[in-house]
């Protein structure tokens, strides 16, 4: 998903000595009863790694995420469409932030976290390294990304860590807008010109199967899930969500009159489940590895972007500083005169 | 040379009146004036509130989780404290 996780290291807490597998037990038991981990309470090393992580990936994703929607800016084709296309991007960049706060009070900075995502060492979502070549992109985004990630979103609202699950609730109310603008531009498009349902449906033949992917591998494979799982960081496996999209989505895709790029979609009634063909995973693992067709150009608009600021960041501390040192000599100066 | 780094801010907003200020995240912003604007740009963009606070989150000065038991356990024993704890015959009516 926006956090899938694949640079993960070690999940598995360290025991060393009694008092430390006493307070694992504690902690757990916190866990098991519903309990939010807050910044300050003690928790395991590999719990403040894992979830460091993650949130940080998550808000690298938002952050990287802007750039594909952002290309269409000043190309919306109404005022309307532009409005709504800056107000999302805008969220995103709100999502963005939320998830840096909740990720520095488990201890790592915010420029340490920039740090690891412009030198590389940090990943975000595999999806936003597609580009976006038409405006029907911009509704299949709204549409299929954001759907998918509501989905991933809406149960880490009950994530065990508090920070996280706070920002979680904050953008879940935020992201049901992103989805509606998209499908109402996809709507609109399948209404159009022949034309115009062509490019609707090329945009969901390009974004299906990236859309499928965001949720990460197949539960066989993902290797850190079972301690996510009692952690209660993950309450859900990637399978289960994946397939929770898939059933969703398949009937708002028939509304529109598109078809699904994937021969194998079929519906099983036995199961009450779209059954979905094979997912290409040596795709993903390229994409993951930078080899997706625009991780180079998102990097370097990143690096671009945070480079280029450095000076208004720059000029606003210096500004501070002078307006710190001023006041302190004006309170200097009336303490004597008094 | 390494950037210095941005103060933290905690945000709080009002959402209605005579509702409290309420803790709703942190930002960063080099000074007062700044944190205001990006509290605002972050924090209110759908009408979320009426009246802001930033307050750097270096002023905080909050209880330590390991005297949880200490500071707010006694209050657990004090069931007289609360107003179901006293007897009132149901002929009194409403109280
Ligand atoms: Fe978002
Ligand atoms: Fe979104």
């Amino acid at each position: 998903m926006y956090t899938q996780a694949l640079n993960a290291r070690d999940t598995t807490a360290p025991v060393a000595g009694p008092e430390e597998a006493a307070r694992a037990a504690r902690f757990q038991a916190r866990i098991d009863a519903e309990e939010r981990i807050e910044p300050n309470d003690w928790m395991p090393e590999a719990y403040r790694r894992t979830l460091t992580r993650q949130i940080s990936q998550h808000a690298h994703s938002e952050i990287v995420g802007m750039l594909p929607e952002g290309n269409w800016i000043t190309r919306a084709p109404t005022l309307k469409r532009k409005a709504a296309l800056l107000a999302k991007v805008q969220d995103e960049a709100g999502h963005g932030l939320y998830l840096y706060s909740a990720a520095e009070t488990l201890g790592t900075s915010r420029e340490e976290l920039f740090d690891q995502l412009l030198a590389g060492r940090a990943k975000y979502s595999s999806i936003f390294n597609y580009p976006t070549l038409t405006w029907a992109d911009i509704g299949a985004i709204g549409w299929l990304v954001d759907g998918a990630a509501i989905m991933n979103q809406i149960p880490l609202c009950r994530c065990s860590y508090g920070p996280y699950a706070r920002a979680m609730i904050r953008v879940c109310k935020e992201e049901s807008f992103h989805q509606r603008q998209g499908y109402e531009i996809m709507l609109t498009l399948c209404r159009g010109t022949p034309e115009q349902k062509a490019m609707a449906q090329d945009a969901l033949n390009r974004w299906w199967w990236p859309c499928l992917m965001m949720f990460g591998p197949p539960d066989a494979e993902s290797q850190h899930s079972d301690q996510s799982a009692k952690w209660k960081i993950k309450r859900f496996s990637n399978d289960e969500l994946r397939q929770k999209f898939v059933d969703a989505t398949v009937p708002q895709g028939q509304y529109l009159g598109l078809t699904f790029p994937d021969p194998d979609l079929a519906y099983d009634e036995a199961a009450g489940h779209w059954r979905y063909g094979a997912i290409d995973w040596e795709e993903f693992k390229q994409v993951l590895a930078g080899n997706g067709p625009c991780n180079r150009q998102r990097m370097k608009q990143r690096r671009d972007a945070h480079a280029a600021g450095a000076w208004v960041r720059e000029a606003a501390m210096a500004h501070a500083a002078k307006r710190a040192r001023r006041a302190a000599a004006k309170a200097d100066a009336l303490q004597q005169a008094a | 040379m390494a950037e210095p780094k941005i103060p933290l801010w905690e945000v709080f907003i009002r959402s209605r009146n005579g509702l409290a200020h309420k803790h709703v995240g942190s930002l960063h912003a080099a000074d007062a004036a700044m944190a205001l604007q990006a509290a605002r740009d972050v924090y209110t963009r759908r009408g979320e509130g009426l009246s802001l606070w930033v307050v750097p989150s270096a002023a905080i000065v909050a209880s330590d989780p390991a005297d949880k038991e200490v500071m707010f356990e006694p209050t657990a024993s004090k069931i007289y404290r609360h107003p179901t704890f006293y007897e009132v015959p149901d002929e009194v009516g409403h109280m």
